[in-house]
């Protein structure tokens, strides 16, 4: 494995490429120097000793954010841990993340999110934490939500745990209003979704497996859009999969509910059609989901109706995912392939690079509350640096994690993150 | 030279097998009904061959008709049965696979609760791959066999009107019926509570009607799916009373149609229930031509997949 | 590639040949209730056939005429590519205590007659069997022999025999054909 986090030049000088920064909107061509982690002119950098990088063609950006990952500590290091996903995410063009709480044990107590933190803080990349809405993610009894955020959460979710009590919900998004967070609920009906591991329709009838009907997540998003319109607090809509909950977050967006969605790498540029042939590695919840749906997820990407990429990066053994589909867990890591597929599918759609990278920058900065660092001298530097014309195949050397679940690999890309650099560790591909 | 060679390496389903191969298997099919029919009825064809039935789940007639078809083609049979919760308790697919291997198998049989079991397995062993059912998803030597009786009774298939009645939405036997049978050109309805028919299943090229004195008034033969018992009562059949008098295919209903009507069933049957004894026991059924038929398709299945291909010798 | 190097016998020799080899067959079996004549498919079906049928003719009586795919009874099957399409086998007769004329069309190593053997005998105990071959062409790898022979042509190994029927060739002919290089 190459070396991503490796301790960070005294000097980086980046040349030839132009810089845009998500905060103001603003581009400019600019060379840009680095000294002690920190922004500097590129004459203040001796220009023989620095570490330069040649940046001619490509983009420098504010680093990437990423705010549903999974990063398995504590509970399942086998799979993944703080500091393999740090590396995962860096090399993925990622300077920021928020871990989910369905850890072992969960993230329901301030203790957890404490030494999670604490873990996290030398990292190369921010670790951010989400609290469990309910104990053990339960759905039952509400978690020590005020003491979490004292602790320092930034959002509030069950993760793959849909919170079915509704009275629970309303409670949440009441304590979170107060606290100006959102509350992410994972939106499927249980008893809808059954055992279903695929999407409902004629693949899913043709494989012989149980079908997750597109109801189940659109039932859901509905009931949590009407909470949140009525208590005013903010929700906000994980890996949403179909055109119908598009429908509805557009719908109660426009009228003024506060709701903000977020879409995945998978659901925006794979199809059901992914898993004929009967591709663990092609299971995920929500499931992949057909063409249509596919396309509605541009298009709401493309109108801001849903307002960022988030990843949903969850890794998983060799072992279980060479398990059968029933047994075979959900999930595929996506840290390291997410540009790749963004940049191409949404490109071809018509946005702008500038326009792709508010979704991985100030659009989740937006959902969590964050503020940018802004890129200018004096500044800590936070950036990557990506050529949204450079074509590749994403092959195993890719991959970072500590886990290999992905039916992506072999696809072609246009687009790559070439480096990704914070004041505490940096990657360069070349 | 005029060698009828199947194109298929494992037979994992029937969808997107060819109308020649599933030809040539039937035909092959009833060369074999003929050694059946022998004072001797077992031929040296495989000996020296190893081949393993794996039965994860229950199935006492399809594991015995598999043997059956097994040991009269002189195979070497291995059986091993295990109770579905061994799957569920954490053995992979590659924990069997490395078993195949280490027994030096030529081919498995498999029968398996998770629908895709056997293609994955395909995926990862040289062996040849037999599905003997996995899960809701396919059993294809059921639907051959039940193309060879249709093919017996009625000399051709082409065109041959079925009705499949039941619960489609958990039955293996219905999806690889519809994939055969729509191969070969018979057409093909399916009848059952609305609950119980697959969604988009009418995407595959089937027709879809509620109403089962339509379909008997419409088809040539009728596929009588069994009732699996565990479903009574907990929501998807409400009763047996309600079943039988909407869906069951009883001596009163058929005698209400002026027609010759061929029912199919693949056992084991609930009498009473989706069908009546007076029905089952009639000249009209030929559920024990099925049971023989499918002990003479399993060994064409053997034959052809077992039998050495071009490519091989070229190898 | 293969060329024909010779014809041995044309449609006349080829009836000659069938009338005498009958001859010799009810020379030793005078009785035709006891007797019954199998055809070993393809070939062997058409030419046992007209046996049958001569036999038949002579007598003014009926005999019992059978045939066998020998496809399942091979001893090749894990080696050899795969033989013609496989057919019927069809022996509508109890074979006890019957004299059975087993018929081919070409006798080379003897593993098909064998096969043939192992065939009948799972339909039961015939009382004896005698083999009839259109052409002997030697390389014998069993201990087998024929007891009717139409002709006996030793072979190069690089050499092989087709014999044609009219029934499927359009013409009763057999041919000595040789493969050569290129």
């Amino acid at each position: 494995m190459r070396d991503v986090s490796r301790t960070l030049p005294e000097e980086i000088l980046i040349t030839g490429g132009s810089i845009y920064d998500p905060a103001t909107g603003k581009s400019r061509k600019s060379d840009i120097g680095v000294k002690q982690g920190v922004l500097v002119a590129p004459d203040a950098v001796q220009t023989d000793s620095a570490t330069s990088i040649d940046a001619t063609g490509c983009i420098i950006t504010h680093g990437l954010i990423d705010i549903h990952v999974h990063f398995r500590e504590p509970g399942r290091e086998d799979k993944e841990n703080l500091q393999t996903g740090a590396r995962a995410a860096l090399a993925g063009g990622f300077t920021r993340v928020c871990m989910m709480p369905n850890t072992n044990p969960p993230i329901d107590s301030p203790e957890v999110v404490r030494s999670l933190l604490e873990k996290g803080a030398d990292l190369p990349v921010q670790i951010n934490v989400i609290g469990a809405i309910t104990r053990e993610q339960k759905g039952v009894e509400l978690a020590e939500l005020l003491e979490m955020y004292a602790a320092g959460v930034v959002a509030f979710s069950d993760d793959g745990m849909p919170v079915e009590n509704g009275q629970v919900l309303r409670n949440a998004l009441l304590y979170a209003r107060d606290l100006g967070i959102p509350i992410i609920n994972h939106a499927e009906d249980t008893h809808l979704r059954a055992d279903g591991v695929v999407n409902q329709g004629a693949l899913s009838t043709r494989l012989g497996l149980p079908g997750n009907p597109v109801e189940a997540e659109a039932s859901m998003i509905h009931r949590d859009l009407l909470l949140a319109g009525e208590t005013d607090a903010r929700l906000h809509v994980p890996h949403v999969s179909t055109a119908l909950a598009v429908e509805l977050i557009r719908k109660f967006k426009g009228q003024g509910v506060r709701v903000t969605a977020e879409a995945t790498p998978h659901h925006l540029g794979l199809t059901e059609d992914t898993l004929t042939g009967f591709n663990t590695n092609a299971k995920v919840a929500p499931p992949l989901r057909a063409e249509k749906d596919r396309q509605a997820i541009v298009a709401a990407l493309v109108d801001g109706t849903i307002d960022c990429i988030a990843t949903d990066h969850a890794p998983h053994t060799v072992d279980e995912k060479e398990h059968d589909m029933i047994n075979a867990p959900f999930g595929m890591i996506g840290l390291d392939s997410a540009v790749g597929m963004a940049f191409t599918v949404l490109r071809q759609a018509g946005l702008a690079v500038e326009q792709i990278i508010d979704l991985f920058t100030s659009g989740p900065a937006a959902v969590m509350g964050m503020e940018l660092t802004p890129i200018e001298e004096g500044a800590p530097v936070e950036l990557v640096i990506i050529n949204p014309d450079e074509n590749w195949t994403y092959g195993p050397e890719d991959i970072y994690s500590r886990s290999r679940n992905t039916p992506m690999l072999g696809m072609n890309f246009t687009g790559r993150v070439s480096a990704a650099i914070t004041s505490k560790g940096w990657f360069c591909r070349s | 030279m005029g060698d009828k060679t199947i194109s298929i390496k494992h037979l994992v389903g029937l969808e997107g097998v060819s109308r020649d191969d599933i030809r040539i298997i039937l035909d092959t099919g009833f060369t074999f009904r003929e050694v059946l029919e022998r004072p001797i009825k077992k031929v040296p064809t495989l000996t020296g061959i190893n081949v393993v039935n794996l039965f994860f789940e229950n199935s006492t007639r399809t594991r015995i008709s598999f043997e059956l078809a097994e040991k009269r083609l002189s195979a070497d049979v291995t059986s091993f049965s295990a109770a579905a919760s061994s799957v569920k308790k954490g053995e992979t697919l590659k924990d069997t696979v490395q078993n195949i291997h280490a027994m030096k198998m030529d081919a498995v049989v498999m029968r398996h609760p998770v629908p895709g079991a056997a293609i994955q397995l395909s995926h990862f062993v040289d062996a040849v791959v037999i599905n003997a059912g996995d899960g809701t998803h396919e059993h294809p030597t059921q639907a051959l066999l039940d193309m060879l009786s249709l093919q017996e009774k009625f000399g051709y298939l082409e065109g041959l009107k079925v009705g499949i009645i039941g619960d489609i939405s958990h039955s293996r036997v219905a999806l690889s019926n519809i994939f055969g049978l729509l191969a070969m050109g018979a057409k093909v309805t399916l009848c059952g509570p609305g609950h119980l028919i697959p969604p988009h299943v009418s995407e595959l090229g089937v027709e879809v009607n509620g109403d089962v004195d339509e379909v008997i008034e419409w088809a040539d033969a009728v596929n009588v799916l069994r009732i699996q018992r565990e479903r009574m009562g907990v929501g998807l059949i409400p009763s047996v009373r309600e079943y039988r008098s909407q869906f069951g295919i009883s001596l009163e209903r058929l005698s209400r149609h002026k027609k010759e009507l061929i029912v199919l069933h693949p056992g084991p049957i609930n009498r009473g229930v989706e069908i009546d004894s007076e029905v089952a026991d009639s000249d009209q059924a030929i559920i024990l031509d099925q049971v023989l038929n499918g002990v003479a398709v399993r060994m064409s299945v053997l034959f052809h997949l077992l039998k050495p291909r071009e490519e091989m010798e070229a190898a | 590639m293969k060329k024909v190097k010779a014809k041995l016998m044309d449609a006349d020799g080829f009836e000659r040949t069938l009338t005498r080899m009958t001859h010799e067959i009810m020379e030793r079996h005078e009785n035709l209730e006891q007797l019954a004549v199998i055809g070993i498919r393809t070939r062997g079906e058409f030419i046992g056939r007209r046996i049958a049928n001569l036999m038949a003719d002579l007598k003014g009586a009926e005999v019992k005429f059978g045939t066998v795919d020998v496809t399942f009874y091979r001893d090749d099957f894990r080696t050899h590519l795969p033989s013609p399409e496989i057919g019927p086998t069809n022996i509508p007769f109890a074979v006890d205590n019957l004299n059975i004329i087993l018929v081919d069309d070409v006798l080379y190593t003897g593993r098909t007659i064998r096969a043939a053997l192992n065939t009948i005998m799972d339909f039961g105990r015939p009382a004896a069997i005698e083999l009839a071959v259109l052409v002997d062409r030697g390389h014998r790898e069993l201990p087998i022999k024929a007891d009717y022979t139409g002709r006996d042509h030793p072979t190069m190994t690089n050499e092989h025999i087709h014999v044609h029927v009219k029934e499927v060739d359009q013409e009763d002919e057999v041919l000595l054909l040789e493969y050569v290089d290129g």
